[in-house]
């Protein structure tokens, strides 16, 4: 056996059931999540092989989740197999900021079940043609079918109009999900510049931005959504939009407070030296050092995001029906509290673990990303 | 001092306007017309001009934007489309509600949320700790509307019909049908049991944040040489906590309040949607609905000043409490 192979490595088996030989090996976390994911992907191709085989001709959403599937059978195998396939130790050099944050980041258990979970969230999101038992707009009989209790057929129970609930929370997911990632990226774009111009350039510019920043800030956020939504069509484009453009005062206070500091240090003495002009200095060599506070507030910005959609949809200004929104589910059960309690309960619970396992994935990235916090 | 308190206050009156400002720009440079609320067959279109001319809305923006900065300093906020009332008077009746309603969830959330920061850095990464702080995350992950609904499923509709607890909470509204012919005893107990459901969904997700909060600054000042100090000099530890650790610690959460505000009044909006509680929150939802444009405009802009007010109040507070922090 050469030097470097280790032992205990059965590539064969990596090819047979990924994630399996890294978990022998005592990787729980990384080898079990593989081997789930891998479960979770089979399983969805021998019960839904129908669907999976009859997704191309079944229209766009079909053909995502197909792709989805593939492409993330591909990556865990691949994955799975490089990683039984490597003789060489792990390379011990060149350790930068971002590897000693990954350790720092895979010590915290809890976290990582956080980022575990939101990746499980997306996918389950991106499968959901394949994933849903009913469609979730297809009324069922309404003489029959309308309002059961969860049962082995409908296992969050069916609402008003006799549909899926628990079909619907899982189509629910998907705008609350990408709700949540294209307004937080809208967000931190804006809030990055701003508070990056703000810093650097400093003087009247910084003055008029932070003082229109605290009046945003200092306006309850939900109230300055309704208002424009509700003088507007409120369309899906409409409130990503305008959740973006009102979450971004949160980052551009903490890029200018980051940007404050690195101004006086030796790499911006030297660019401005060398002549470079602001906005090289801002985007090329400002803004990445800005980077890791502003992954942090995303990540906990998309909960908070996710809670104000669904409040919009809630009041009935975010998404419309009959597209199904965990926000709009919550609201349709509070016609029948009592009579029908999986109506609100289900959706409701669905967001608060979407929120909870972002919110725990954010706590440990600024744990692990903060110098500070590091320990060890 | 008097003059710190002078400058606070001269330094907050640029965002008032500047609040009013948005909210006056936000509200007239977009499409809609507040008279498409009368409109029906049964009302000729001179008399829509005519409404319009009546309300102003044929001058131009900055005329209007004139008019109603002066009036509105002047403490006149102009007449409702809606309820052709004026709106001074409305939020005159309202905004107590809404102080209620706020002030019992925010003295809830401070009092819950500092007591379970305080036990988990008491016990810091023992069993306490760690469950309270997957407790206080759950909260904290929760939107308040729907914790509102599965407290009223519990503790109102559950309690009452499924299961005869001997207490439960009413689930709407203020005060009881049969209120006025109750005893003043009796009034103030339908009061406050009336008060429990909205100002505890408002409070608990408020609550969890402030814990989370107090939990690592009673840490960081627990590490402190003069809390080893007090342990040496043969203090007991619950006098070590109370009085020299928690003082400490809850110099930073006084700021929390300021920041707090708007998050409150966001929840307030729906809060009082569920609960029926005629607030501001549900006052400003229902006249944006109805675009009738003074009472939003007054609504947002009380809101503002709320929240600045209490930034005010907790800056104050801080350099009153913090001997660091000086006045000048």
């Amino acid at each position: 056996m050469p030097p470097g192979v280790r032992p205990t490595d059965r590539p064969v088996l990596a090819v047979l059931v990924p994630g399996l030989p890294q978990l022998l090996r005592g990787r729980i976390a990384s080898g079990g999540f593989a081997l789930l994911l891998w479960i979770f992907f089979v399983v969805v191709v021998v019960v839904r092989w129908d669907r999976v085989s009859g997704a191309i001709a079944a229209g766009f959403d079909h053909q995502v989740a197909l792709a989805t599937l593939i492409l993330g059978m591909a990556l865990v195998w691949g994955w799975s197999l490089r990683d039984a396939l490597r003789t060489e130790p792990e390379p011990r050099v060149g350790r930068s900021q971002w590897t000693l944050a990954t350790r720092a980041f895979r010590k915290n258990r809890v976290a990582v079940l956080g980022l575990m979970a939101v990746t499980l969230f997306y996918l389950t999101a991106l499968l959901t043609p394949f994933l849903a038992p009913f469609d979730p707009t297809q009324q069922g009989s309404l003489v029959a079918e309308r309002m059961l209790p969860p049962s082995g057929e409908h296992l969050m129970g069916t609402d008003q109009f006799a549909r899926d609930v628990l079909s619907r929370v899982l189509y629910g997911a998907r705008v609350s999900l990408s709700i949540g990632f294209v307004a937080a990226g809208i967000a931190i774009t804006i809030g990055t510049l701003l508070g990056a111009i703000s810093g650097f350039v400093g003087g009247k510019v910084d003055d008029m931005i932070m003082r229109f920043v605290d009046m945003v800030i200092s306006f309850p956020r939900l109230v300055l959504l309704i208002t424009i939504i509700a003088l507007f069509e409120p369309s899906i484009f409409l409130i990503i939009t305008v959740l973006g453009l009102t979450q971004w005062p949160q980052s551009t206070r903490i890029v200018r407070g980051e940007v404050l500091s690195l101004r006086e240090r030796e790499f911006v003495q030297a660019g401005k030296a060398l002549g470079y002009s602001a906005p090289r200095m801002i985007l090329r060599h400002v803004i990445p050092n800005t980077l890791a506070p502003v992954i942090v507030a995303a990540t906990l910005g998309i909960g908070d995001t996710i809670v104000l959609e669904a409040g919009l949809s809630f009041l009935g200004l975010g998404i419309q029906p009959p597209t199904p929104s965990w926000g709009t589910m919550v609201a349709d059960g509070r016609a029948d509290l009592l009579g029908g309690w999986w109506m609100s309960t289900f959706p409701g619970l669905a967001i608060v673990f979407v929120v909870l396992s972002f919110n725990l994935a954010g706590d440990g990235l600024r744990d692990a990303l903060d110098p500070r916090l590091r320990s060890g | 001092m008097t003059r710190f308190l002078l400058r606070r206050i001269l330094g907050a009156i640029p965002l008032v306007l500047g609040i009013a400002t948005i909210v006056f720009f936000v509200l007239n440079l977009a499409p809609g017309d507040p008279v498409s609320f009368f409109t029906s067959p049964a009302v000729t279109p001179e008399v829509l001009e005519q409404m319009r001319r009546n309300l102003g809305l044929d001058q131009p923006v900055h005329v209007r934007y004139w008019r109603w900065m002066t009036s509105m300093l002047q403490g006149d906020f102009g007449v409702s489309f809606a309820r052709n009332q004026p709106v001074r008077e409305i939020i005159a009746d309202i905004l107590p509600n809404t102080l209620i309603l706020s002030v019992a969830a925010m003295f809830l959330a401070f009092v819950g949320g500092v007591v379970v920061g305080v036990l988990q850095a008491i016990r810091q990464n023992r069993f306490v700790d760690s469950a309270l702080s997957v407790i206080a995350l759950f909260f904290y992950s929760m939107p308040s509307f729907w914790l509102a609904l599965m407290l009223i499923l519990i503790f109102s509709l559950g309690a009452r019909n499924l299961w005869g607890w001997p207490i439960w909470f009413p689930a709407s509204g203020m005060t009881s049908v049969d209120y006025p012919f109750m005893s003043p005893g009796a009034q103030l107990r339908d009061r406050v049991m009336h008060l429990v459901l909205p100002s505890f969904s408002l409070a608990l997700v408020l609550a969890a944040g402030i814990a989370r909060y107090t939990r690592g600054s009673m840490l960081e000042v627990i590490r402190q040489d003069y809390i080893r100090t007090a342990r040496a000099k043969g203090l007991s530890e619950r006098r070590v906590v109370l009085k020299h650790a928690l003082r400490n610690a809850l110099i930073p959460v006084i700021t929390l309040f300021g920041l707090s505000l708007p998050f409150l009044f966001s929840g307030a909006v729906l809060i009082e949607t569920v609960f029926a509680w005629p607030g501001m929150g549900r006052l400003v939802y229902g006249a944006i609905t109805q675009r009738d444009y003074p009472v939003v405009m007054a609504g947002a802009f009380m809101f503002g000043v709320i929240v600045i007010l209490g930034n005010l109040l907790a800056d104050i507070l801080y350099s009153f409490v913090d001997p660091r922090i000086r006045y000048d």
